[in-house]
């Protein structure tokens, strides 16, 4: 079971994570004029359409105590990341990073601009607008990046196998385990593993869309 | 007191125009500006909101400087807080009625007010409601108190009525009249309905591509021009039935029918469905009071 624990506390963090940063770098992406707001959306989108195993080998090897960032990190501040859960984090993070940010930001650019500026001459400030009026509006939108960017962490191989390797009880996850168990040809464990994964990301999905059903029947 | 001198480009469907303002408001006085779409009424409330932002000019309210092109000062929407109600429902629909006048209130404890308000504008009973169970009459009505229980500066109301019915808009006009005589707010209101112009307002400004072309007391400004002896209705015919020597045409003149008789010359070259000028004169017409059929 141990693969499945770490995979579904990667997932929870991940997600968590992606939540925090996900949130500002939508609102920034929706509403603001920089010129420049192409770019920072192109570099969000890119997990989507690159191999996993591309972004898994940038990531050891800047992340490897050979390069500057890896070496920083472990003589500075004492953190490994390649080949550890730390580095399962951050890898995950940047891989489902869209799946989290695209969804609110199309969520943001739906939200009608005449409440919002309802909320702005009613003397509210843009952070109370945000989480008094906007958040609580695009509801569908915060649920689908939640669970997209959760279901998605989960089912990823390439590059949770690239920087964090295979190690029992650390970086190996559900999906490693499963690849690992038809190597050995242990087909029964490969088959538990596959339909605990199958039955709970099926719960997941069909709570998203059962609540969704609701909140929009609410607006 | 209010005074206003600005320049904004717009976009408007007969190419770039420039907005043009430059006039002086009374403080507590209710005025409309009244002109086609496109004359920039509506950008003119929001260049004094702060959603919109002109090229150039100075916005005084009260004393305070809103907005100064030369010094470089703009007040943000916020530090403004103008009372704004547009045509389209603002009302947040997460919140029921009572807890987006409460939003509004923010921390200042005017919850007495609230409740006064409510009664008054006769949303008593509905107050827990979110705003798509209740009717646009009534969400109109919650969005005026929104505006009011904060005590804004000045009240913007850009044709909060053009959506609703006749009986609600007649409601509404009604509760506007009587919460600026409770509040005294300087208010600025946008329409292109005469009847309510007249009603509501003591002065009116008439804009036209981005400029004011006249201003006055609504009876100067538009009864004088438009005085005529004479009635004439735009139509569509839906019907025509010979009858006899004569034609019976059945007209569709706003949401009425009419039947007029005509001869074989007059309707020469017309046929259903094409747009025609009803014109009588002569006559004496007779009024008759309406206000039991609402």
């Amino acid at each position: 079971m141990q693969p499945l624990v770490l995979t579904f506390e990667l997932a929870l963090a991940v997600t968590g994570i992606l939540f925090v940063i996900g949130v500002p770098l939508a609102c920034w992406i929706a509403f603001s004029r920089s010129r420049f707001k192409y770019i920072i959306e192109t570099i969000v989108s890119m997990p989507l359409v690159l191999p996993p195993t591309v972004i898994g080998f940038y990531l050891l090897v800047v992340f490897s105590p050979q390069h500057f960032l890896g070496h920083f990190l472990e003589s500075v501040l004492g953190v490994r990341v390649v080949f550890s859960f730390a580095g399962l984090v951050i890898g995950s993070v940047i891989f489902s990073l869209p799946f989290m940010v695209n969804p609110i930001k199309a969520g943001l650019q739906n939200f009608p601009p005449g409440l919002m500026e309802a909320s702005f001459c009613l003397g509210k400030s843009r952070r109370e607008t945000l989480f008094r009026v906007i958040l609580p509006n695009i509801k569908p939108a915060l649920l689908t990046g939640i669970v997209m960017a959760f279901a998605h962490t989960i089912g990823e191989f390439g590059v949770v196998l690239m920087i964090g390797g295979n190690i029992p009880g650390e970086t190996r996850l559900a999906s490693i385990a499963i690849y690992n168990e038809v190597e050995a040809l242990n087909y029964d464990t490969a088959g538990l593993y596959s339909l605990i994964l199958v039955t709970i990301s099926f719960f997941i999905l069909l709570s998203f869309y059962y609540l969704n059903r609701k909140t929009l029947k609410i607006f | 007191m209010i005074k206003l001198c600005f320049k904004k480009q717009m976009q408007t469907p007969q190419g770039l125009e420039w907005l043009d303002i430059d006039l002086n408001i009374g403080r507590g006085e209710f005025v409309t500006l009244f002109g086609k779409s496109g004359a920039g009424k509506t950008t003119f409330l929001r260049i004094l909101a702060g959603l919109t932002e002109p090229q150039e000019g100075y916005i005084e309210v009260n004393g305070k400087v809103w907005y100064d092109s030369r010094q470089g000062i703009s007040l943000a929407p916020r530090q403004r807080q103008t009372g704004f109600i547009s045509q389209e429902n603002t009302l947040f629909p997460h919140m029921t009625l009572r807890e987006n006048l409460e939003y509004a209130c923010g921390s200042k404890n005017l919850h007495g007010s609230i409740e006064e308000w409510i009664v008054s504008m006769g949303l008593k009973g509905i107050e827990d409601q979110k705003p798509d169970q209740v009717s646009g009459g009534q969400k109109q009505r919650a969005a005026l108190i929104r505006a009011l229980v904060c005590r804004p500066e000045i009240l913007l109301l850009d044709e909060p009525l053009s959506d609703l019915d006749v009986p609600s808009r007649l409601d509404l006009q009604d509760k506007i009249i009587s919460a600026y005589q409770k509040t005294g707010l300087t208010t600025i209101l946008v329409s292109h309905d005469l009847s309510e112009v007249f009603k509501l307002s003591r002065k009116v400004f008439v804009m036209d591509h981005g400029r004011i072309i006249k201003s006055g007391a609504p009876g100067d400004v538009f009864v004088n021009d438009r005085f005529s002896g004479k009635f004439k209705f735009t139509g569509q015919i839906i019907e025509i039935q010979k009858d006899g020597v004569l034609n019976i045409v059945t007209l569709s003149i706003g949401n009425q029918l009419s039947r007029v008789v005509a001869t074989d010359e007059e309707i020469a070259g017309l046929a259903v469905g094409s747009r025609v000028v009803v014109a009588a004169k002569a006559f004496n017409p007779l009024i008759l009071s309406k206000d039991e059929s609402f």
